[in-house]
């Protein structure tokens, strides 16, 4: 009955958060890191989630954080490809290593 | 364990299997356009973790905001910003990415992992267990109003922000770029002037 433990969730978070870290340090272009980044915000919608099963008195409060993470991300998402965008307009390349005007 | 208990546990794992190869898919896939796909499939496994969490409102909201617009934004951001889908190899900077990638994800895993697994976790003692919509939407309107409606807001700036950036500026309309600019801008090799 794993799926009525609170620890098998916290781990497939867990396991969202590491592979998001993993993507956004070794993709090599902006889109691969903005879709690291949904990762990393889904692992932490999962973990609210969890624990509002499990812990929370009140049920509707993790569902609450979920539903703004997701409006976040969907901001998030809109204002990075456009970014994406304009850097690819301006660089003709979406390779982070290659918009290095600021020498970061 | 019933008949259909073993049914839920299946499909649970089947969650979970999901959730493991669409996150290994995006994180592996040399295209972007397979690592947008990975995302996809991550997030329907989430969805269905999300409806053993006793949410169904959230399920569907997850499918509905992130494998339906989220992806087709990336989707869309791949095709209009069209770049090699190989990177062409950088050897020492790839092997030293890799190396950093795989330190800080295992070092991060095996920390939480001990959290997770030596913390006492203390359930309430009794509560309220009503998963509804209807009470969702209460909470929404009366306790969380305000950062519901600066949600709206931030989403509202973000939309128009983005609009603003990709049409190149304020001072600028869709219009003032021609359309054959656009594509050569496109076409071009990269080291060349822009237009």
């Amino acid at each position: 009955m794993i799926s009525h433990h609170l620890s098998t969730y916290l781990i497939i978070g867990v396991f969202l958060l590491i592979a998001g870290i993993y993507g956004l340090i070794q993709h090599k272009s902006f889109i691969g890191m903005l879709v690291s980044t949904e990762l990393i915000l889904n692992g932490a919608g999962v973990n609210f989630m969890a624990f509002n099963r499990f812990l929370a008195p009140d049920p509707a409060v993790g569902q609450v954080i979920t539903l703004f993470i997701m409006g976040i991300a969907a901001a998030e998402a809109a204002i990075v490809v456009s970014f994406i965008l304009a850097v690819f307009r301006k660089y003709h390349s979406i390779d982070p290593d290659e918009v290095d005007e600021l020498h970061g | 364990m019933t008949f259909y208990q073993s049914i839920a546990e299946g499909l649970f794992l089947a969650f979970i299997i999901l959730v493991v190869l669409g996150s290994l898919i995006t994180i592996r896939a040399k295209m972007l356009m397979k690592t947008v796909l990975g995302l996809a499939v991550a997030l329907l496994g989430v969805a269905g973790i999300y409806f053993y969490l006793g949410s169904m409102f959230l399920t569907l909201m997850q499918i509905l905001v992130y494998v339906g617009a989220i992806c087709i934004v990336m989707i869309f951001g791949i095709m209009v910003g069209y770049t090699p889908t190989e990177v062409a190899e950088k050897s020492i900077k790839d092997w030293r990415n890799k190396f950093l990638a795989v330190l800080s994800a295992v070092t991060a895993f095996l920390l939480i992992l001990v959290c997770v697994l030596k913390t006492h976790w203390v359930p309430v003692a009794a509560g309220n267990r009503d998963f509804s919509a209807v009470h969702l939407g209460h909470e929404f309107l009366y306790t969380y109003c305000l950062a519901f409606e600066l949600i709206s807001v931030i989403l509202l700036i973000a939309i128009v922000g983005a609009i603003i950036l990709a049409r190149g500026g304020a001072g600028k309309t869709a219009v003032d770029i021609p359309v054959e600019e656009k594509i050569a801008g496109v076409r071009e090799e990269k080291g060349e002037t822009t237009a």
